[in-house]
């Protein structure tokens, strides 16, 4: 008797954080909005600005070469640093010299203020959707990714996760928010309606530290793929804009003003390789850890099961991302368009899969 | 600035850029991309350029992506291999269309004729791929990095300065800095020149090496794999022979031999189930508590064997895949002879362990006339009977277990030879039991009750219940070597990813007003800032060490106007 008691009073508790999770996630989709808002306003005041350097580049003199971008390596803010050599730095073969756009604000101070406040919103959104996440998995005294939701709004915290520690380095990456923001509140409108499960347990063949390896990468992975995507898409856009100015054309107002604030194609396309080859070995890894819990659980540690299928596809998917990067004549557009195939198969694995494929990994719970 | 200092191609291409081509030859081992062009050699020629065409980077991406849309389909359509039972439905639901299949192998994508051509011909390639390359690498590795190209200011990264110092200092100075950073430094005439970041093209090498041995590994494994199982009820045994399974499945090469030699008991079996909140009844844990030995005359002893706890023997491993109830039952006839006294194992219909199956008494029982009869009764099991939910238990765990019973008496038909499920009557020589009112007498029994058979027939009784459990017994060989070549790969991942490979060069010559003119320039292989930033660093030292004397009156002429932003990755 004592024993159930202790249990209710258990279940209680568990309750309580259950809802107190829901609260804070719906808390966090709120400052998120709000975020959401300034990151627009932050686009909208730049756009007053007129900037115009990618043109400015790419039409200005045959010779873009000599007008190059060039570099001066800092040494941590000594006061050598002026007397030292400066470096120049050319930009690849084949690729145009185009200076980065300032971002979206555009140069404009009110704008700049915007996405200030907008990256402000953005951190607090992330702490509350992180709490959130905290007490979901203590209501359920385990990992929160036992079904889709808490895989959805774990994935989106770490997403939004990523993006402030590359802020946090000093990236140039702030042109993200506004895509990344909503997405994810995208994500998280899906979770709460859709995808919505209560508290609850795993089933035994979810209990395994692997899991919790595998899941967890699995997750992180997503995340880094994810902003990889993100900017190969705004990488295909801003390569066809420079493309059309290089041969004349006239980009309509709205891509020109949107476009030229984002950073060069080649900044984008660098930064979308990074980041996809950064977290390539970790998705390497992330699939092992699931053979070796495949191996654990079910008696076999490769079985051609649908989620294993997938990953072994997104795998190979990126492997010829990388492959082509490496390979004449598929460099730029024709390797973006791999990347972005290879995204497309990570979220067919994490949604598609769960829907429409039933297999050994049923843990949806939609 | 050709493309070669990107792909790394050897030797650069005509584009007037020689002096670089030479620079940045061998800075990988990729091969060379060349055209198509077709040969006019004859068959040898022939065999070469499908070599040449198999092994090249252009041909590895086509399989590569070739690979991953060929493993689409297994993950669509049922697969003989995982799901026999989904596959016969999809077959009947549409025969056509399952002819086709049939005929592309679409069922068994992963072991099927065009699916593993894609493959071999991939490592194929890779082998072919990688042959050349370890040969070249230790090449690069036993020469040394190429002289300074003419003009340093077309490289990616550029510095330069005037110094009072003597050139051969400043290049003494030079090797002697870059050695120390663990460059491969020599000098070459009038510059040093230096490389580093080899690691990269080991851990490339070592990650297409360890793709062949996952290959292998995985191929052999699938050649003498087995997987049996084997359901056991709690106080019964099982050792790992042939015949004592329930069904056995191998891989085309595995022999009798291999099987390992041990045996087991299950002395019990657990399971707890959430007993609240929304997801009331799932399974929280399931543990099989078993005493085994290994060999002959192994000794005994005990362990846990859990759902992701396999006990391994040997190379054998035995896991917990499912469970079920089996209640003791006790067959007397008419004159209360012990006619049948066994647990039956039932399957389970739902996730509230609801089950079914069949006693068999085949032998033994006389009826009342004294006549040899067989005896068949169907069971439905109950572990949690509610009132109200007759038909399905609302629980898995053994509540209020509740068994109900319906009997028939003639000829099982068991002698017939054709083989029959153990969970299941053929009830075609078979009478119902009736009760006074002409119906099939069914009753619902506790544990310790006993049904009476009509007309002084005999009786059966609930017992108590028993828990069953089934084992998997798997093998699969060369498991181990997949886990090395996994590691391999992901730590060579790493270095061809991480690591840059990149050369220096510091050239120092004497200008024509007689200072020294010291010049930087650094090239990677591949994107990346930290070449820019590198190379700043390293001219910083030695600036240090060969301080700037006044400028001349003019910049070189060739030297590009620094206009300066910040460096990549320092934004901000
Ligand atoms: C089983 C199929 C293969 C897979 C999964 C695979 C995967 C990869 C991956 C992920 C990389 C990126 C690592 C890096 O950039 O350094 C890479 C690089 C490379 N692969 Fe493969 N590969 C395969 C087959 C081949 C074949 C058949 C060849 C030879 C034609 C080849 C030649 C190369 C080369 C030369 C690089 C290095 C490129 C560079 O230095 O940037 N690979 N491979």
């Amino acid at each position: 008797m004592t024993l159930a008691a202790a249990t209710d009073l258990a279940a209680a508790t568990n309750e309580h954080l259950a809802n107190l999770s829901n609260t804070l996630i719906y808390s966090a989709m709120a400052v998120y909005t709000l975020a959401f808002f300034a990151y627009i306003t932050e686009w909208i005041f730049g756009s007053r600005s007129k900037i115009g350097r990618t043109a400015a580049a790419l039409t200005e003199g045959a010779d873009g070469k000599a007008k190059g971008p060039a570099v001066t390596v800092k040494k941590g803010g000594s006061t050598a640093v002026l007397e030292r050599p400066k470096v120049v730095v050319r930009a690849a073969a084949g690729q145009r010299d185009v200076p980065d756009g300032p971002g979206a604000h555009g140069g404009d101070e009110q704008g700049d203020l915007y996405g200030r406040i907008a990256v402000s919103l953005t951190v607090l959104a992330f702490l509350i959707e992180l709490a959130g996440v905290i007490a979901r998995a203590a209501s359920v005294e385990r990992a929160p990714w036992g079904n889709m939701y808490e895989f959805n709004i774990t994935f989106s915290t770490v997403a939004v996760g990523v993006y402030l520690t590359l802020l946090a380095l000093r990236k140039n990456v702030r042109w993200l928010g506004l895509f990344l923001i909503t997405s994810v509140l995208l994500d998280l409108g899906i979770a709460v309606t859709v995808l919505y499960t209560a508290s609850d347990q795993l089933v035994p063949a979810l209990h395994s530290y692997w899991l919790y390896i595998h899941v967890s990468t699995a997750i992180l992975c997503g995340a880094v793929f994810y902003v990889g995507a993100v900017s190969t898409i705004l990488y295909l856009f801003k390569d066809s804009y420079e493309n059309k100015l290089a041969n004349g054309g006239r980009p309509g107002s709205f891509a020109t003003s949107f476009l030229e604030r984002l950073p060069a194609s080649a900044s984008l396309d660098k930064f979308s390789y990074r980041v996809n080859a950064a977290v390539f070995p970790l998705w390497t890894f992330t699939i092992i850890a699931g053979a070796i819990w495949a191996g654990d659980a079910w008696g076999r540690y490769w079985g051609w099961d649908p989620k294993e299928t997938w990953a072994f596809i997104t795998w190979v998917a990126y492997a010829c991302y990388l492959h082509a990067r490496a390979t004449a004549g598929w460099k730029g557009r024709k390797a973006a368009y791999l990347a972005l195939l290879a995204f497309g198969c990570w979220l067919f694995n994490y949604y598609g899969v769960n829907i429409f494929v039933s297999g050994k990994h049923s843990y949806a719970g939609v | 600035m050709s493309t070669t200092s990107k792909t790394g191609s050897d030797p650069a291409p005509a584009t007037g850029d020689e002096d670089l081509g030479a620079a940045s030859s061998q800075l990988s081992t990729a091969p060379v991309e060349d055209a198509p062009n077709l040969p006019s050699l004859g068959v040898i020629g022939w065999v070469r350029w499908f070599w040449r065409q198999l092994t090249s980077m252009r041909v590895a991406l086509l399989l590569l992506l070739l690979l991953s849309l060929g493993a689409i389909p297994g993950s669509l359509i049922p697969q003989s291999g995982t799901d026999e039972t989904k596959v016969a439905d999809f077959r009947n639901a549409n025969p056509t269309l399952g002819d086709v299949y049939d005929k592309l192998g679409l069922f068994h994508v992963y072991s099927s004729v065009w699916f593993s051509a894609i493959y071999i011909l991939l490592f194929v390639s890779l082998i072919g791929c990688i042959v050349p390359r370890t040969w070249q690498f230790v090449g690069q590795l036993r020469g040394r990095p190429p002289g300074a190209p003419k003009r340093l200011t077309r490289l990616p990264a550029y510095t330069t300065w005037r110094t009072e110092a003597e050139p051969e200092q400043v290049r003494e100075a030079a090797l002697t800095l870059l050695k120390k950073r663990r460059f491969r430094a020599h000098l070459a005439g009038d510059n040093v020149a230096a490389e580093k970041g080899y690691l990269r093209e080991v851990g490339n090498l070592a990650f297409h090496i360890a793709l062949i041995v996952m290959l292998i590994a995985f191929a052999w494994g699938q050649l003498f794999k087995m997987e049996g199982n084997k359901l056991v009820v709690e106080g019964d045994g099982f050792s790992n022979t042939l015949t004592q399974y329930d069904d056995f499945k191998s891989g085309t090469l595995f022999t009798q031999d291999e099987l390992d030699p041990f045996s087991f008991t299950l002395n019990k079996f657990q399971g707890t189930y959430e007993t609240s909140g929304p997801n009331r009844g799932t399974a929280r844990t399931f543990q099989a508590d078993v005493s085994y030995s290994v060999g002959a005359y192994g000794k005994d002893k005990r362990t846990i064997i859990k759902v992701n706890k396999p006990m391994a023997i040997g190379d054998s491993k035995v896991y917990l895949t499912a469970h079920g109830y089996a209640p003791v039952i006790t067959v007397r006839d008419g004159k209360g002879k012990v006619v049948y006294r066994d647990a039956v194992p039932l399957l389970p219909l739902d996730n509230n362990i609801t089950s079914s199956g069949v006693i068999k008494v085949m032998d033994g029982y006389r009826n009342t006339k004294g006549v040899r009869e067989q005896l068949g009764f169907e069971a439905f099991f109950l572990p949690t009977y509610t009132t109200g939910s007759e038909t399905a238990s609302t629980f898995p765990a053994l509540n209020n277990p509740v068994l109900n019973l319906a009997g028939y008496y003639g000829d099982l038909g068991v002698d017939a030879g054709i083989p029959q499920s153990v969970y299941q009557l053929d009830k075609s020589h078979l009478k119902e039991f009736k009760d006074s009112k002409g119906e099939q007498q069914r009753e619902n029994l506790k544990p310790g009750e006993t049904m009476k058979l009509p007309g002084g027939a005999g009786s059966i009784t609930y017992e108590s219940t028993a828990e069953w459990a089934n084992f998997q017994v798997t093998r699969q060989p060369a498991s181990d070597w997949a886990l090395t070549g996994s590691i391999v790969a992901i730590f060579g991942l790493a270095g061809s990813l991480f690591i840059q490979r990149r050369r220096v060069w510091v050239r120092a010559v004497k200008g024509a007003d007689g200072v020294t003119v010291v010049e930087m320039a650094g090239l990677g292989r591949s994107e990346s800032a930290k070449v820019p930033e590198e190379l700043g660093d390293l001219a910083g030292i030695l600036y240090d060490q060969a301080p700037g004397a006044p400028e001349a009156d003019e910049d070189p002429t060739d030297t590009p106007e620094p206009h300066v932003v910040p460096a990549e990755g320092h934004e901000k």
